[in-house]
């Protein structure tokens, strides 16, 4: 728990500082540097919920959840991925836009405006609060690729989407796409994660499943695109960790056509996330035998058949294999997972009461919200939870 | 008689007191450069013949021997220095090329000795390989695009044939011929108990070998001697040796006074013929020609062993290896210019190549910027000396790396860099019977294990500190590497930052 003396309010001055640098490129000297030009590690809180019967809940629950880790968040940065929101627009791609300025804005609608139909467009509803400052302009548009386009391109409608947020993302400058799932969206910005659970006003949407994390990096000036959870298409992932594999993880994914620009870990898991099982057609327990593989001295004693999988999966994909610590929460359309490393180096538990299953890097952050749970466990190293809702496909 | 301009470089130095007169130098020496007084019961040495070999030294039972530089010296001029004035005598004197062994020796930055590796602090726990598992087997080979599923939705193993090794270091090529029977077999049985390969450079395969088929890469180079159905079968690997770092663009000669019994057996040429490699294979003119070769080799071989194309490290060597990632072969090996030879001219050895690290580096960058990395693994030689050079290769990009002077000095070498002489006091590059048999396999074999045991001990401890449990986690991980003393040019191309950034 926090304790009383704590003011968060010399985080937020250094973040409010440096905040007010619009492009700190320019002053590359002078200022911290953000996410993209310099790696930062981070530690972490990390929180999850979602009801397998797909029933919906506000998101009351998960701000609850994660505000009992305060002390493992440092006020630089928070944020939260729900699924299942926006279920009058689910066949349209949602995206979340930061912007800068009105000029980026302008630019990246007139982009979006090339490439998309537009169906719905509006600034996403915030509460101001104190404890939220100085956030850039926040957009929302539901949109779905023109058909023209894609034949052109000669891509399916994801690939061709995940494109066009690579090309604002690297492209224009002060634009940042920073969720562009169908039915589901990522709420993220500097401060304490409860905090910016209420300037969303999470507690007013609905959904079957919610993640958060709560940020504790050891330097940033605390830009609101470098919080997390880091998303692509519906593919959400936050994370607790350092991982010791990133620039092998990094090159490797780069060379599929993959541009990590904030250089952080969250980013290239969920890059490997979307490259393994969007694009390779792994399923997400296959996924998790590559990210976090199990020891070649335990698939020696394995069953031939499983033996030959995994060996295959270990050299098949031996750069996406993930070392070092870290706990993710993986959401996904229609399901969740929950992994850790494979020597468990972070903390995380499950807990299940009936239909829904909470995962969080501490218990408590779990009996919070549910006081009785039916059965409550730490899954081992490399052995993921996989929540799929009832009905859904793999 | 014309005067001999030349000095010698080492002077033998006896301590007669400690002396016993017991003739073991004079015994071990086969370039006779002790010999017994009668008269005066003394021992005298030539200091002329003296390789500096450090056979008498370690031999003598009283160390009695040691081997100095001789401290003659012409006039000191920063331009023309001792050697280079030697050499033109040398070759004022023979009308010759002149000839070297081993690998370059000349002041050139060594950039392994300017990386060093990172470790874990704080934010990230280092792991302890003596209570977590630390994993340094590796799969060498291509990877296919796409994976494929089987009609119960499992998925297929769709991979190319693959090596694999119980850790990222082979034992490169060396022939049966440039070097002994006795070495030949240490090699074997080291690679067969460390889980690893050695290579039969291109002398062929000694039938007494075929027995270490599965821990054999055979060669096939540009003379082609020993190559046959069954020798190419034999193994689990064929290398086609385009090149050599210690000799870019030229070729072999294994001179006729080697080529005797089972060499000249081997090597399916009649004794007293000399072995002359040529500088290209005449049947590869271009890469096209490569690819043809490729897919021969592949053929008599029913699909079933890793391609291996090795090249010497040289200017455009990016261009070269992206080349043959697209020819069908599995794996790329490079040779770096400080690799070893059993001879070389002079001028190329010294002159001609790369660092490897430069070259491992940009053909890294290159294949990745292509898209191709998958199809082809990348192995470095070309002085691998410690499990760091190992751990940065690694780093830098390499999938594995090869050595051979590392494993030749377990063996007994002194790095004299006689070995074109073919007297080799240790019995390794030499085919002297009563020299060979100095080389005791039994010893021999066991000191390569010894050797390769500590390595991989010294590289899980290193892993370890960057909390990094698998080899695979480190491939390519350039983050892990800073540079110190190099500049923007050298760390733009190595792909990594300086200390302190």
């Amino acid at each position: 728990m926090t304790p009383k003396t704590y003011t968060p309010t010399i985080n937020q001055k250094i973040a409010k500082k440096n905040a007010m640098i619009p492009h700190i490129t320019k002053n590359k000297e002078t200022y911290t540097q953000k996410e993209g030009q310099i790696r930062i590690p981070s530690g972490c809180a990390i929180s999850g919920i979602i009801n397998k019967s797909g029933k919906s809940m506000s998101g009351e629950a998960i701000i609850k959840s994660i505000s009992v880790m305060r002390d493992r968040s440092n006020g630089l940065g928070g944020g939260f991925a729900a699924y299942g929101i926006y279920p009058e627009y689910k066949d349209y791609y949602a995206l979340h836009i930061f912007y800068d300025t009105t000029t980026a804005k302008k630019e990246c609608e007139e982009f979006l405006e090339r490439h998309f139909d537009i169906i719905n467009l509006s600034k996403i509803p915030t509460r101001k609060m104190k404890e939220i400052t100085d956030e850039p302009l926040i957009w929302r548009y539901f949109v779905t690729p023109l058909p023209t386009k894609l034949a052109d391109n000669q891509l399916d409608e994801r690939e061709f989407t995940a494109k066009c947020v690579f090309r604002v993302n690297t492209k224009i400058n002060g634009a940042y796409v920073f969720s562009s799932g169908k039915n589901m969206g990522v709420f993220k910005a500097v401060g304490y994660p409860e905090d910016v659970g209420r300037f969303y006003r999470l507690d007013e949407y609905e959904g079957y499943c919610f993640t958060a994390h709560g940020r504790y990096p050891t330097n940033t000036p605390g830009w609101w695109g470098g919080a997390h959870p880091f998303a692509l298409l519906d593919y959400s992932v936050v994370h607790n960790g350092e991982i010791s594999s990133y620039d092998t993880n990094r090159r490797a994914i780069e060379m599929y056509g993959y541009k990590c620009t904030l250089q952080t870990d969250t980013e290239v898991i969920t890059y490997i996330i979307d490259y393994l099982h969007r694009k390779k057609g792994l399923n997400f327990k296959e996924v998790a035998s590559v990210i976090a593989a199990p020891f070649w001295q335990t698939i020696e004693q394995m069953t031939p058949e499983k033996k030959e999988m995994h060996k295959y999966l270990r050299i098949m994909f031996s750069a996406q294999l993930i070392t070092g610590p870290f706990s993710i929460l993986v959401g996904f359309e229609g399901g969740l997972m929950a992994l850790n490393d494979r020597l468990k180096l972070r903390s995380m538990v499950v807990g299940e009461k009936n239909d829904t299953i909470y995962i969080s890097s501490e218990e408590a952050a779990i009996r919070i919200i549910e006081p009785n749970l039916d059965k409550i466990w730490a899954p081992k190293g490399g052995q993921p939870v996989i929540v799929h809702l009832k009905g859904g496909k793999n | 008689m014309a005067i001999n301009f030349l000095h010698p470089y080492y002077e033998v130095l006896r301590n007669y007191d400690k002396c016993i007169t017991c003739r073991a130098c004079e015994r071990q020496c086969i370039n006779e450069v002790h010999t017994y007084l009668p008269d005066s019961s003394r021992m005298v040495c030539d200091d002329g013949k003296c390789v500096n070999c450090h056979r008498c030294v370690s031999l003598c039972p009283t160390r009695a021997l040691k081997i100095v530089r001789s401290g003659n010296t012409y006039k000191e001029n920063v331009n023309w220095s001792g050697r280079i004035i030697d050499e033109v005598y040398r070759q004022a004197s023979s009308g010759g090329v002149l000839l070297s062994s081993m690998g370059n020796p000349e002041n050139y930055p060594i950039y392994f000795d300017k990386i060093l590796l990172n470790a874990s602090q704080v934010t990230n726990p280092s792991i302890d390989p003596l209570r977590e598992p630390m994993e340094t087997k590796i799969s060498l080979g291509a990877k296919p695009t796409d994976i494929e599923r089987d009609e119960n939705d499992c998925v297929k193993n769709n991979l190319p044939p693959q090596i694999n090794l119980s850790m990222p270091v082979m034992f490169s090529a060396m022939s049966y011929g440039s070097i002994s029977y006795n070495a030949h077999e240490s090699l074997a049985r080291a690679a067969e108990e460390l889980g690893v390969l050695y290579n039969t450079g291109e002398g062929g395969l000694h039938e007494d070998f075929y027995r270490y088929g599965k821990n054999t890469i055979v060669q096939v180079a540009s003379g082609r001697f020993g190559v046959h159905a069954q020798y190419l079968n034999s193994g689990v690997a064929i290398e086609i040796k385009m090149g050599q770092g210690a000799k870019p663009g030229i070729g072999g000669h294994l001179p006729g006074a080697k080529i005797i019994g089972d060499i000249s057996r081997t090597r399916m040429i009649p004794e007293g013929s000399d072995a002359i490699s040529p500088a290209p294979h005449h049947d590869i003119y271009s890469i096209e020609d490569l690819r043809q070769l490729v897919y021969s080799l592949k053929e008599v071989t029913d699909y079933k062993k890793p391609v291996i194309v090795k090249i010497a490290a040289v200017h455009n060597v990016a261009a070269i290896a992206s080349g043959i990632a697209r020819s069908g072969a599995d794996i790329i090996s490079i040779d770096g210019f400080r690799g070893g030879t059993g001879a070389a001219p002079t001028r190329i050895r010294d002159n001609v190549g790369i660092p490897i690290e430069l070259a491992l580096a940009s053909v890294d960058a290159r294949l990745r910027n292509e898209n191709i990395r998958d199809n082809i693994a990348v192995v470095v030689g070309g002085s691998i000396r410690s499990s760091a050079d190992v751990v940065k290769a690694i780093a830098l990009g390499a999938d594995c790396t090869y050595i051979a002077t590392s494993a030749l000095l377990a063996l007994g070498c002194h790095l004299c860099r006689s070995c074109h002489t073919g007297k080799c006091n240790w019995g390794i590059a030499t085919q002297v019977p009563e020299l060979v048999k100095r080389l005791n396999p039994d010893i021999g074999y066991k000191r390569l294990v010894n050797l390769l045991t500590a390595w991989q001990h010294e590289i899980k401890e290193m892993m370890g500190g960057m909390g990094i449990n698998s080899i695979e986690s480190l491939k390519g991980n350039r983050l892990m590497l800073r540079g110190v003393g190099l500049n923007e040019k050298e760390l733009e191309i190595l792909g990594i930052k300086h200390a302190g950034e």
